[in-house]
């Protein structure tokens, strides 16, 4: 991927017009992960149905790349066989917003991190 | 839509005068104020009536100010060049937690390779330092204090005045970073007990890379370069003339300009502090409420980030700076507002905005409208949790 020295058109829309924001309420799982380095946090939760993603919802403590990940990334989930969304990466994230500037890369994984969290945690709680 | 430039701390544009003197400096004075023929002495001339102006607006003799690149050399020169003139016989120096980094760092540095003793004083709520915790760290050892005057981030403004009459009765030599004041505030060293004073051009609307050392007489100091013996040997190598030239021009427009230009600035800032506690929820000055420069109003927003700040207002055409860069990959709130007593997430969300003399009402009331919305959006982003 390459590496803008800037934000993207996308990535600020993203942070400007953040999609999804917010928490669902009676979530199928939830996740969170986040960037010690920086004290970032990014928190998605999802509701599962017919082995689906139906709906994604982020909240995000951090810089402008963590909150378009994390926006981005709702976007990109939702829809989804579950086994479709685990496979989601943070190159995908990259794909999404035209790229990050150097060094942003792990916010994509930060917003990666939870969602994977957020769909094993529905996983589990299936299960339970 | 024109941009509204709110930074003025980090640097100011050259005045149109200034630039237009320093054209003219650069294309028709040829000479190395060294040489002793015409177009030397010609240069020199300049360098020195220079010396004469930035002189004038602190109350100094010409002799007093030693030119150097900015004001991290002049901050360097200070630290380095008093530890070095008193090697052998003291040590110590006494410094603050909100110091520039030219000065925390340059002590460290000194302190790693053995050559000081660094007692670094914390600071409270409101980022001022005690005159009393300064009396009580001096030791029959310490070679130097080094208070700055105005805060670069958060604008607080420390009692150097008695600082300086401690550090007199003490023996000690004293030093202040007067970068964000000069041409700001009156400084006269007639009356004001500081020994040693950073200025910087680019601060008060000269160019880059251009500053000077104010060195009271008799004040006990080392070169720190070597070379062709210049500024009396304090500070070697060829005068960056046009630059020179600058500062001086720069430092006569803005002593003569500072009286209403720092009350008319005042009056913005407090139309920028009021405004914002009015209009956002959990704002959080940061820096003294009353002791603080004229231009700077810093404010810290719970559940935001610097940089989602700066760049939000950046595409609504503001240019505005935050204390906690996040550059590299790892944020790190500024030590300014760690020393503070902030916590970590609370300094993570903090807004510089400082204004300067092209800064209007209007411009203010633009700000005004544009920050809450932003504010409100990072938050919900974020999910933080704002009293109402």
């Amino acid at each position: 991927m390459n590496e803008p020295d800037h934000y993207t058109d996308r990535a600020l829309d993203h942070l400007t017009r953040s999609r999804n924001a917010g928490t669902l309420s009676g979530p199928s799982g939830t996740g969170a992960d986040a960037n010690p380095s920086c004290g970032d946090r990014t928190t998605i939760t999802v509701a599962i149905s017919d082995g689906h993603v139906q709906e994604v919802r982020f909240r995000t403590f951090g810089c402008t790349a963590a909150i378009a990940s994390a926006s981005v990334l709702t976007e990109l989930a939702a829809g989804l066989a579950v086994e479709e969304a685990a496979r989601l990466e943070p190159a995908d994230i990259l794909n999404a917003l035209g790229g990050l500037p150097p060094r942003k890369e792990a916010c994509a994984l930060m917003a990666i991190g939870a969602l994977r969290g957020a769909l094993v945690d529905a996983r589990v709680r299936a299960t339970a | 839509m024109r941009r509204v430039y709110l930074d003025h701390a980090a640097t100011t544009p050259v005045d149109p005068e200034v630039a237009e003197f320093m054209a003219q400096v650069l294309t028709e004075v040829p000479g190395n104020p060294s040489s002793i023929y015409a177009e030397g002495r010609q240069a020199r001339a300049l360098v020195d009536r220079s010396r004469e102006e930035v002189a004038a607006a602190i109350g100094a003799e010409p002799a007093e100010i030693v030119f150097t690149s900015g004001g991290t050399e002049a901050d360097n020169l200070a630290l380095r060049g008093v530890l070095k003139a008193r090697e052998g016989e003291a040590d110590g120096i006494v410094t603050t937690a909100i110091e520039h980094h030219a000065v925390l760092d340059t002590a460290h540095d000194l302190e790693a390779h053995g050559q000081a003793r660094v007692t670094v004083l914390a600071v409270d709520r409101d980022g001022r330092v005690s005159p009393d915790a300064v009396r009580a760290a001096i030791d029959d050892r310490t070679a130097l204090v080094s208070v700055m005057h105005g805060n670069n981030e958060i604008g607080t403004l420390q009692p150097i005045a008695a600082i300086g009459t401690l550090c007199r009765e003490a023996g000690v030599t004293f030093h202040s970073d007067a970068v964000q004041t000069v041409g700001a505030l009156e400084i006269d060293v007639r009356v004001l007990p500081v020994d040693l004073l950073s200025v910087n051009a680019h601060k008060f609307y000269g160019p880059k890379g251009v500053g000077a050392l104010y060195v009271r007489t008799g004040t006990r100091i080392a070169t720190v370069q070597t070379g062709g013996g210049q500024e009396k040997g304090r500070r070697t190598g060829t005068e960056n003339v046009a630059g020179v030239v600058g500062l001086g021009a720069a430092m006569r427009i803005a002593v003569a300009r500072r009286a209403a230009e720092s009350a008319r600035q005042g009056v913005l800032r407090d139309r920028l502090i009021a405004g914002i506690a009015s209009r956002i929820p959990d704002a959080t000055l940061t820096g003294h409420p009353i002791e603080r420069l004229p231009n700077n109003a810093s404010f810290c927003f719970r559940g935001t980030q610097g940089e989602a700040l700066v760049v939000s207002l950046d595409l609504e055409g503001f240019s505005v700076s935050s204390g906690s860069a996040c550059t590299s990959g790892s944020t790190d709130p500024s030590h300014v507002l760690l020393a503070l007593g902030l916590e970590r997430d609370l300094a993570q969300g903090s807004l510089r905005l400082t204004i300067g003399r092209d800064t209007t009402t209007a411009d203010i009331d633009r700000l005004l409208d544009a920050l809450p919305p932003i504010v409100a959006r990072l938050r919900t982003a974020s999910g933080a949790a704002v009293p109402a």
